[in-house]
């Protein structure tokens, strides 16, 4: 069994607990062990780089140093948990002064995480090998969007991302695992992220736009790797295709669900049920397909 | 010989057309370098090396929401009109998406120059343009500050009492997704925490816990 870090960070924990299982569902699957980051904290999200600088530093250093002491790399499913670590392990690299004597009695070995975001992790070649070898039903019948979002590869200089603007992970392991993968111009585009609560119009007029390309390009089922994205898409739906005067039914996936189901892990319908866009009909006509 | 095309000397440009005089007329601007300077020290940002391509502004997902497109933003910060920046709605819309900063060609830091202003609003005297965006930031990173994780019930109670929504369509809204959502096993009702916390109070110290 390999054994690799994982920093699930504060949605999986909770509003994101569908996800959460579905990665643990996946792990098992693949013989992976996830090593949870001893008392990670959040990584204050858009609030903290927003507000204050020294907090996000501070916030990201206490959890660099503390994935550090833990197996490696350390997978990361939030897109922008991501992102705030590598942005603080990009900072810390030519200034520590910023941190505090608390957080810098952990040691301070803040190059020390190897940050990975779990979409790539889990679309290597080797994995997605494994998961071709270990499928027992194949996704034929499902066509799916990737959706990237923006924080998991942009900007490159920060994410080490080798194609930003045309990330194919997703888009590869699920080909492989039977789908009929729709390309979209549209994959890391932005969902509108923390405006669904103070300005949810600029979520609603981001998401009608990805619904509307989608639907023209035939697709059944949009799929992600980032628990804002799939909230932005998944809560507000029948809402925003009221708006948008156009029947939308499209189930959003997370990549890792569709691996459960075609890997055939046993609690898939239970992590599905916790969408408010009903999955379940497309992903039963897939399994008998 | 072939005959040559020249500019016949009746041809001159016709002169700009008439534009109403503004309060920028009587008043011209004067730039002052003072405030790119001080950005460029405190953050490493080179608001100076922007020419105006308008690539990052292009790209922007949020241009149609923002009332300085993200070009302009760094301009007006060339310029020092830093009143102007501090008004705007645009440094609250931003999503931070990162788009900009991926595209330009001299590497202009948009979305951190964003947050820089943002701070400068939120440590100072005037109003946000986007009050509730503040308030959402303030309620989260309180909910930080106290336990060192986020725990969604006790972020949306703040946020809810601060906007004054918590009787309003907005809060009803989010009480009938709150519903749905802990009926699908999405909200926890008791909080999760750090195990150690004494690190907060160095980290936060400057905040009033709870604002
Ligand atoms: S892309 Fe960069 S150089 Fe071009 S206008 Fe925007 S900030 Fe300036
Ligand atoms: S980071 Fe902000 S300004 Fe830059 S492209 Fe994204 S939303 Fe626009």
């Amino acid at each position: 069994m390999r054994q690799v870090g994982y920093y699930p960070g504060c949605s999986l924990t909770s509003t994101a607990i569908d996800y959460h299982e579905s990665i643990m569902g996946v792990a098992e699957l693949l013989d992976i062990e996830l090593a949870e980051v001893d008392d990670w904290n959040c990584c204050g999200a858009t609030a903290a780089h927003s507000l204050d600088h020294a907090a996000a530093l501070n916030l990201g250093a206490r959890n660099l140093a503390l994935a550090a002491r833990g197996p490696q790399p350390v997978v990361v499913p939030c897109a922008l948990c991501f992102n705030r670590l590598k942005t603080t392990q990009h900072e810390l690299a030519s200034d520590t002064s910023g941190v505090v004597a608390e957080i810098a009695a952990l040691g301070g070995d803040y190059a020390g995480a190897h940050v990975v975001e779990l979409n790539r992790f889990l679309t290597s070649e080797g994995i997605i090998a494994e998961a071709r070898s270990k499928a027992v039903a194949s996704l034929a019948g499902l066509k799916p969007v990737c959706y990237y979002g923006c924080q998991g590869q942009r900007p490159p200089k920060i994410t080490g991302h080798p194609a930003p603007e045309n990330p194919t992970g997703i888009d590869r392991l699920l080909s492989a695992l039977g789908a009929e993968v729709i390309d979209w111009p549209y994959k890391t585009d932005c969902c509108g992220a923390s405006h669904s609560l103070a300005r949810a119009d600029i979520v609603h007029h981001l998401v009608a736009r990805l619904y509307q390309e989608a639907l023209d390009r035939g697709a059944n089922c949009i799929v992600t790797g980032c628990q804002m994205c799939q909230a932005n898409l998944d809560l507000y739906q029948q809402e925003i295709a009221g708006q948008m005067g156009r029947a939308v039914n499209l189930p959003i996936f997370y990549f890792t669900e569709l691996m459960g189901l075609a890997l055939g892990h046993r609690q898939t319908e239970r992590w599905l049920a916790r969408h408010m866009v009903d999955p379940l009909p497309l992903a039963r006509s897939v399994k008998t397909a | 010989m072939s005959q040559q095309v020249s500019a016949a000397p009746e041809s001159k440009p016709a002169p700009p057309p008439e534009r109403p005089a503004t309060a920028a007329d009587a008043e011209p601007l004067r730039p002052d370098g003072a405030f790119m300077r001080q950005v460029e020290r405190d953050t490493g940002i080179s608001i100076g090396a922007c020419y105006g391509c308008k690539k990052c502004s292009n790209g922007c997902p949020v241009t149609f929401a923002m009332d300085l497109h993200p070009y302009q933003v760094v301009r007006l910060a060339q310029f020092g009109l830093v009143e102007s920046l501090r008004a705007s709605s645009t440094i609250w819309v931003c999503a931070s998406c990162q788009t900009c900063l991926t595209r330009c060609p001299n590497e202009v830091d948009l979305p951190r120059l964003m947050d820089y202003l943002k701070q400068t609003v939120a440590q100072g005297q005037v109003p946000a343009a986007e009050e509730k965006t503040l308030v959402f930031h303030r309620a989260f990173l309180g909910e930080v500050a106290k336990r060192g994780r986020v725990f969604e019930g006790g972020m949306m109670a703040r946020y809810l009492l601060k906007t004054g929504g918590a009787f309003g369509p907005e809060a009803m809204a989010n009480a009938k997704l709150g519903l749905a959502m802990f009926k699908r096993g999405r909200l926890k009702l008791l909080p999760h925490r750090t195990r150690d916390r004494r690190w907060l109070k160095a980290v936060f110290k400057a905040k009033e816990a709870g604002s």
